[in-house]
């Protein structure tokens, strides 16, 4: 199954205005894989997930999805592949409603008004936002909206789905529900995430980058309990696997309180 | 946030929650609400400058789509209160300069220029509900898409789209911008031209690099040029009907002294 294949060699991008937020970047994430992609803020997650589907094209080194290397000629046909959840729903949803919203990448792939109604009521279901088709973007709440750009892409039922912090804004109800939905979608799965609880369960696989380079690469259970590992790149141990007893410095100072003096 | 501008300014929201309604107006096809606005609007601009009786007939309309359409008249009118005072400025200069007298009302001689002052305000009452009426029965959405079909060009609808969808997150980013400066100067320090001058110019940034990420978010999605969509309401016979009908009562009011006629009717009768 080469086409969910999605293989960085060496990759670099540099911002217009000099920041290196890539030097040198390579993986390789094989069908069905479910991968978890952690680091510190600035690190260079949005970043490394933008060039997948070439939003920004490396500078140096290259980017694979399927068989085709990513240029500007391939784009529209990786495109069609690799749907992206961006970092900020604002920016996903910019059609007058929802349901709108929706339909707009169905329609474009040529599809009949038929089937697109369909691929839009079933999106929309399996988010839990059927109710709100209808409705303008800017009158959802900030997890609603999040909820809506990702059936935005699950409509355009892509071979790859690339998320950039999906768990951000969402209510621990919501969150929930989108963890169990990302379990259900069998195709290659890449996230990007603060929420190394979210990643946990949602991910067989993490890697862990750092100043823009993968420093770490394996499966999530081993990489997401490493702690020494996390805390070199400003992370920390899932709050599942923390412990819940209250900390001993803790106990001590507030006893001390207690004391009359 | 999106809402605080939305409440405090407009209430431009709720004429979208009208709009989804679903009453004998709503259910038209939208080509043929902006059609009859049109002319209605067309119609009622087109009378002579101090014509007030004429107009009066008009008022009929927005009272049978205010009924029929399920629409709270108090709430559209508060919003053409609260837009008129730009056509009393157009109009107040009437009073000043025309100030020849034409018609005596219980022994009082009423000048020409105010006559045409209540002539103005009476057109912009019409046509401002008219316009707000049409957008609660239709959606913004709704009358765009009209419009492309319509044989307007897509450029332009597909603009008044995109400044639907953006007004709200643009404006709302300009409060918060303003609100973090007002929350760290002090005594007017950080008020002056200067910080408003960087404070737009970051906007307009922020702006265009929005712009840029909502172009790919687009283009992720197959984007090829043109914008699409999918439409259910149908122009039907009805449609067809009602339009005629409204083109021949809109005439009719035009061309016949409808108040005239009926005071002459009245006053037979007693
Ligand atoms: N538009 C831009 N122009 C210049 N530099 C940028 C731009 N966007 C990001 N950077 C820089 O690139 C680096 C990586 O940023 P990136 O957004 O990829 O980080 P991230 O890992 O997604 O962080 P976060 O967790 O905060 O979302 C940072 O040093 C950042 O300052
Ligand atoms: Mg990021």
């Amino acid at each position: 199954m080469s086409h969910h294949l999605v293989e960085f060699e060496n990759v670099r991008f540099r911002y217009p205005d000099g920041t290196e937020a890539l030097k040198g970047a390579s993986f390789r994430i094989t069908h069905g894989e479910s991968v978890g992609i952690i680091g510190a803020n600035g690190a260079g997650k949005s970043t490394l997930l933008m060039q997948m589907n070439g939003y920004m094209l490396p500078s140096a080194g290259t980017v694979t999805i399927g068989d085709l290397q990513l240029t500007k000629k391939t784009r529209p046909e990786i495109r069609k592949k690799v749907g992206v959840v961006f970092q900020n729903p604002d920016d996903q949803l910019f059609m007058p409603t929802v349901h709108d919203d929706v339909a707009f990448g169905p329609l474009n792939l040529g599809m009949h008004a038929e089937k697109v109604q369909e691929r839009v009521l079933t999106a929309l279901r399996t988010v839990g936002c059927l109710d709100l088709r209808e409705k303008p973007p800017h009158r959802l709440s900030g997890g609603q909206k999040r909820a809506v750009s990702i059936a935005t892409v699950i409509a355009m039922d892509p071979d790859i789905l690339v998320m950039d912090e999906p768990s951000s804004n969402l209510d621990p109800k919501s969150r929930r529900y989108l963890m169990n939905l990302l379990k259900k979608f069998e195709h290659t799965k890449i996230v990007a995430a603060h929420d190394l609880d979210f990643i946990l369960e949602v991910c067989r696989r993490c890697l862990v980058i750092h100043d823009g380079r993968i420093v770490a690469d394996g499966p999530a259970g081993e990489i997401l309990t490493d702690q020494s590992l996390l805390e070199e790149n400003n992370l920390e141990l899932p709050l599942s696997l923390q412990s819940r007893s209250v900390p001993e410095s803790v106990v001590a100072r507030f006893d001390r309180r207690q004391v009359p003096e | 946030m999106t809402m605080a501008f939305d409440r405090e300014y407009f209430h431009l929201g709720v004429l979208d929650l009208l709009s989804r309604r679903d009453t004998c107006v709503h259910r038209l096809d939208p080509r043929t609400k902006v059609i009859a606005t049109l002319l209605f609007i067309v119609t009622v601009v087109s009378f002579p400058k101090y014509e007030i009786m004429g107009l009066l007939p008009f008022l009929l309309f927005p009272v049978l789509v205010f009924g029929l359409g399920d629409i709270p008249v108090w709430l559209i009118l508060k919003k053409v209160l609260l837009v008129s005072p730009f056509a009393a400025f157009i109009g107040i200069f009437n009073p000043v300069f025309d100030t020849e007298p034409m018609v005596t009302v219980s022994g009082i001689a009423v000048s020409g220029g105010w006559i045409s002052f209540l002539s103005v305000m009476l057109r912009f009452l019409l046509t401002m509900t008219s316009v707000l009426l049409l957008i609660a029965t239709t959606s913004f959405p709704g009358i765009c898409h009209a419009l492309r079909r319509l044989g307007m060009p897509e450029l332009f609808t597909s603009q008044l789209l995109f400044l639907y969808r953006y007004l709200f997150v643009l404006v709302e980013e300009g409060m918060r911008m303003v609100r973090a400066r007002d929350m760290r100067s002090f005594r007017g320090k950080g008020q002056d031209v200067r910080v408003f001058v960087s404070l737009v110019g970051t906007l307009f940034l922020r702006t265009m690099e929005r712009a840029e990420r909502i172009y790919h978010a687009m283009l992720s999605r197959g984007f090829t040029g043109s914008m699409r969509f999918v439409r259910t309401v149908r122009f039907r016979a009805t449609d067809l009907a009602l339009l005629a009908a409204v083109a021949a009562v809109l005439y009719a009011f035009r061309v016949y002294d409808i108040v005239g006629a009926v005071g002459r009717q009245t006053e037979r009768m007693f």
